[in-house]
């Protein structure tokens, strides 16, 4: 059942309108478990678009499975989606920094309060990012340090390939995820993909994660199915190579692979002069699961993050 | 004066990007001011250049205490500017969102660690800023409750307000936050503008500097003695709020008084042009701030009002 979370009249003949789809079984039991599923904060982000659908999918055709209530967010951000712009177009703010939001305060906030009072006392909530327009990430559940001990076992479910835990630019305050989470409901984020992008492979590997989580709290009727182990890891674990030089990065390694001390990651070359600016190199063995897509970059732009693997 | 660069980063294809800094005076880190940091400052800007003009001038005419050191950085973020970009070009980050920064992070966390560095030693701090939603103030000056915030101090700029904020958590990214972590007494000044300039609130606010400058006997400057400034708190303001989206006609600026009942502004029907909503004073008070965009959205806020102060 698609409902409206809610609607504000926009200057000209439109409202914004954030709609949700409520699915559950035609009888639901006392008390029925809830799960969230959001998406699309950031208008630049559109992994999460293939999960929803794959998701809802499933879950239609084979709702005698179902044993619970399951709401799909698809867009919490639906201007900046259509304008193809990752904040709130024309405030330019960044709806992740303006939540719990405020019932009294300018339009961003009473819509990023209504959000989050529509989700509030579910009993899991995935929101499903997908990077920026800059770097492509693996799929990844990152946790904040205050709630790490608790999803932990949850994120383990989600069937990813690394946690991050102590993660402190997707987790500080004013993000929904922090957000729901003080407020008693778990919040699981996750980072995959790369922004402006679908990738099927990630978008499915999440969806069967998702069923794997729900299995577990018992929305979902279904023999259980084995996952990727997770790499867990705390920041201190993770080399990140940023650029100390600008110009163009050419990287010469593929996202998603394993490397070792003293393999090059990639050059910064000046197309001007047709010289190479620098070179990179590992300085730990590990799993590339960041890597920059968007060749130009300063001093300071990310180029890589590994995370040391000791399983090999 | 001697020109000075505070930090300077190579570009691909633009020149380098480099922030400079006018050194004003030999002796104690006196007094340090800082202009824009978002690209739409304009304003802000013009009131900086206006500053190390009269600073030149002072200078010449030897009224810079001995012993005091000034730094005015004019720009901090001139890229943005040149390419009437808010935030930072490449990435759409928000310098000012980014303090304290560090010198292994972003870019702009990088840039933010720079400025930082160059300013946290300096006994006062003035920036001038602009707020997240567009509008127009009331000249005023702006402090974070850090603990460490002295509204006595803002008083002697002797501009009508002085305005303290409770941070939220976004807010301790911000450079003034930061800089009154440092103990710097850090103060943010608001005029009327961003995007234009106007030079009626630009002049104001040059002399409320070069008064606070006099005060605190950094500089030698003859001004009237401005306003009795009044304190306020952000949560006391009191928000008037659209029914209806379309069309915004204004009838008050900012700086106004009104009294309970009147017709502050009117929405019209963006298609057919007649009267939607008569937006009333909720109460006897002066306009604060006015939203200054020609179209409104359902339930924004128009205007944030201060009750009059009854005597
Ligand atoms: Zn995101």
């Amino acid at each position: 059942m698609i409902e409206t979370v809610i609607s504000i009249g926009l200057p000209v003949r439109e409202k914004l309108v954030i709609k949700k789809n409520r699915l559950q079984p035609e009888k639901l039991q006392n008390r029925p478990k809830r799960i969230a599923i959001v998406t699309g904060i950031h208008g630049d982000e559109l992994e999460g678009q293939f999960v929803c659908y794959e998701v809802t999918r499933r879950i239609r055709e084979n709702i005698d499975k179902l044993n619970g209530i399951v709401d799909i967010y698809p867009c919490l951000n639906p201007l900046g989606m259509d304008a193809v712009y990752r904040n709130v177009p024309k405030t330019e703010i960044d709806m992740n920094r303006m939540f719990p939001g405020n019932t009294e305060g300018p339009m961003i906030e009473k819509v990023a309060s209504a959000i989050v009072a529509d989700i509030a006392g579910s009993d899991m909530c995935v929101d499903l990012h997908s990077s920026d327009t800059f770097i492509r990430e693996v799929p990844q559940v990152r946790l904040s340090e205050v709630w790490a001990d608790h999803l932990l076992p949850y994120a383990k479910l989600m069937n990813v390939n690394m946690i991050w835990k102590n993660a402190t630019k997707t987790v500080d305050e004013s993000t929904l995820g922090y957000s729901l989470n003080m407020l008693g409901t778990p919040t699981i984020v996750v980072e995959m993909g790369i922004g402006n992008h679908i990738d099927q492979s990630n978008g499915m590997q999440l969806a069967d994660g998702i069923f794997r989580l729900m299995n577990h709290l018992g929305i979902w009727k279904d023999e259980p199915q084995q996952g990727v182990e997770p790499l867990v890891s705390s920041d201190g674990e993770i080399e990140f190579i940023r650029a100390d030089e600008s110009g163009v990065f050419l990287p010469c390694i593929e996202y998603n692979c394993e490397v070792k001390t003293g393999d090059k990651i990639g050059d910064i070359i000046n197309p001007l002069s047709g010289e190479i600016i620098k070179s990179y190199y590992a300085s730990v063995c590990g799993l590339v699961f960041s890597l920059r897509e968007y060749p130009m970059v300063y001093a300071g732009s990310l180029l890589a993050r590994i995370i040391k693997n000791d399983r090999r | 004066m001697y020109l000075d660069s505070i930090c300077s980063y190579h570009s691909p294809y633009r020149e380098d990007f480099t922030i400079n800094g006018y050194r004003f005076g030999k002796g104690d880190k006196a007094a340090c001011i800082l202009g824009p940091i978002r690209g739409n400052e304009i304003q802000q800007l013009y009131i900086c250049s206006q500053l190390v003009k009269k600073l030149k001038e002072l200078e010449a005419k030897g009224c810079i205490s001995s012993g005091k050191e000034i730094l005015v950085i004019p720009c901090v973020n001139h890229f943005s500017i040149n390419t009437a970009s808010r935030f930072w070009a490449v990435d759409n980050t928000d310098i000012n969102r980014m303090f304290p920064g560090t010198d292994y992070g972003d870019t702009t966390s990088r840039i933010a660690r720079d400025v930082l560095d160059a300013i946290h030693e300096y006994t006062y701090g003035i920036q001038f800023a602009s707020f997240y939603m567009s509008g127009e103030f009331v000249p005023h000056v702006r402090m974070m409750e850090t603990g460490y915030q002295n509204t006595s101090l803002a008083n002697l700029f002797g501009l009508p307000y002085v305005m303290v904020r409770k941070p939220k958590p976004i807010d301790t990214k911000t450079l003034n936050y930061n800089w009154q972590n440092e103990e710097t007494a850090a103060f943010s000044v608001y005029t009327n503008k961003n995007d234009e300039i106007d030079p009626v609130s630009a002049k104001q606010a040059v002399s409320s500097v070069l008064r606070f400058l006099t005060r605190m006997g950094i500089v030698k400057y003859e001004s009237h003695s401005g306003y009795i400034s009044h304190i306020i708190n952000e949560e006391d303001l009191s928000n008037v709020y659209t029914k209806t989206a379309g069309i915004f006609h204004n009838y008050v600026n900012a700086g106004a008084e009104v009294k309970y009942g009147d017709l502050m502004a009117e929405i019209t029907d963006p298609y057919e042009g007649n009267i939607v909503e008569k937006i009333i004073a909720p109460t006897d008070g002066i306009v604060f701030f006015k939203q200054a965009e020609p179209l409104v959205n359902e339930s924004d806020i128009v205007y944030r009002m201060i009750h009059r102060l009854h005597e």
